[in-house]
């Protein structure tokens, strides 16, 4: 095992055997017994830094932990930070990286899991830089679609909803392009159109197609990963109303997909996926949340031993 | 105006930039802090060149240019040569490159980025095809015109 990394930061980071190691490793926490799990991290701590609050994302982070015999310090709300009296990010890492052997940060500013990188002596990972990188969750949606699919490459990928300003998209895109002749279908509405930049950035590797028209290809489509449409990015209430309601994946559309058709989604979801679809097969973003599990204690455990 | 006049310009010692982009000899200045310069500057915007067909000239008298300024000018007009005159002779002649990094020589304009928030020195990463810096901290990119604006 030859990973790369002592922080995780961006996906863009990862090399293809990086990703690899952290989705073996995770394939490998989902059959390990309890008592050999619960003694990785023993006699460790890691320093859960909730600069912005998530619970979602943090309670899966201190359950990995837990279950792997670490201890959790940290906070999950910002208040209690001594950034919030004043104190650079800076400083507060350097502080923290004397007590803790990793820390797990999410804070709203964007490139501050990079800064902390700097001037940390433990490995970081990145919970969330505002609207920059969440990588964890971008290794978790590639171990749900592998473990689902037993592949990656090869694909039919729909993207759905917002990809203009959505992270979990731009960066699931960057990463599929690790894996040869997928086929990434970008379905939006115009005004939230893919990135020309990320589309050009990916365009060698991926096939890439974009479309206004949910239908047009929902047929050969192997898997949709849906996202939600953030009432914030529009000036305009009325705007959003319409466009929010232009996407909704309902039970119909199984008429025209495969069997082995699947949804994904990261959650919370508004009203994208109608709950009719949760007892049906397509429904793997319940799955997907789940499978953020191993894949935290994956890599959590990749770091615990870490020499920067 | 043509080349061979542009020759007759007298740089006793210092630096010529040549071939510069058309509208961007008045940016270097603005770069290299010369619009008050103790020395003579002389500057030609869209003259002739068999080159480019139109291009931008700066003489600059008595003046060498650092690192950090070289970085800049590469930034914004790729392809520019930069003549050292000594004794009103050319000592050398260096085609300036685009830099692979710039380190503290633009700024991020993302307002949400943690290096102006915490006054970092910057770093970006220089792609090309086309011409882009990545911010080493929040990853976001700026194009050729925002970069231009950028430049400290
Ligand atoms: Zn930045």
């Amino acid at each position: 095992m030859e990973f790369s990394l002592t922080d995780i930061i961006s996906i863009c980071d990862f090399s293809k055997k990086d990703i690899d190691i952290v989705l073996e490793k995770a394939a490998e926490f989902e059959k390990m017994p309890v008592e050999k799990k619960a003694g990785i991290l023993n006699g460790k701590i890691v320093a859960s830094l909730f600069f912005e609050p998530s619970t979602r994302t943090r309670l899966s982070f201190e359950t990995a932990i837990q279950n792997l015999g670490g201890k959790v310090i940290g906070f999950a709300d910002p208040a209690a930070s001594s950034t919030s009296k004043g104190e650079t990010l800076s400083d507060s890492i350097k502080i923290i990286s004397g007590y803790a052997d990793i820390i797990v940060m999410r804070h709203f500013i964007e490139g501050s899991a990079r800064r902390a990188s700097e001037v940390s002596k433990k490995p970081i990972i990145n919970a969330g830089d505002g609207a920059n990188q969440h990588p964890t969750q971008t290794l978790l949606d590639l171990y749900t679609i592998k473990k689902e699919f037993g592949k990656i490459s090869g694909l039919k990928i729909g993207l759905l909803g917002d990809l203009k300003y959505g992270r979990t998209v731009h960066s699931l895109m960057y990463a599929l392009a690790h894996y040869p002749n997928t086929e990434v279908f970008c379905i939006s509405p115009e005004s939230l159109r893919m990135q020309q930049e990320i589309i050009q950035d990916n365009s060698e590797k991926l096939k890439i197609f974009e479309t206004r028209d949910l239908q047009e290809f929902l047929p050969e489509l192997d898997l949709l990963y849906a996202t939600r449409i953030q009432k914030e990015r529009f000036a305009d209430e009325f705007e959003y109303e319409q466009i929010k309601n232009v996407f909704i994946l309902d039970k119909k559309i199984l008429e025209k997909t495969k069997k082995s058709f699947r949804i994904m989604h990261p959650l919370p979801r508004v009203n994208e996926i109608k709950p009719e679809l949760d007892s049906t097969s397509a429904a793997l973003y319940f799955e997907q949340a789940k499978n953020g599990l191993p894949v935290r204690k994956a890599i959590l455990s990749i770091l615990k031993d870490v020499e920067k | 105006m043509n080349e061979s006049d542009i020759r007759l310009t007298p740089i006793k010692n210092g630096t010529v930039l040549d071939h510069l982009p058309v509208g961007t000899a008045l940016k270097i200045l603005e770069i290299l802090q010369l619009s008050k310069p103790e020395k003579a500057v002389t500057i030609a915007i869209n003259t002739e060149s068999k080159k480019m067909g139109r291009k931008d000239l700066v003489f600059l008298e008595g003046k060498e240019l650092k690192k950090s300024e070289i970085e800049k000018i590469g930034l914004l007009a790729r392809g520019a040569t930069m003549n050292l005159i000594k004794a009103s002779e050319v000592k050398s002649k260096i085609a300036i490159e685009l830099p692979e990094k710039a380190i503290g020589i633009i700024k991020c304009m993302n307002p949400k980025c943690i290096s102006p928030i915490e006054g970092l020195e910057t770093k970006f990463f220089i792609l090309q095809k086309p011409l882009r810096a990545k911010c080493f901290y929040c990853e976001k990119t700026m194009g050729e015109k925002e970069i231009a604006n950028a430049i400290k």
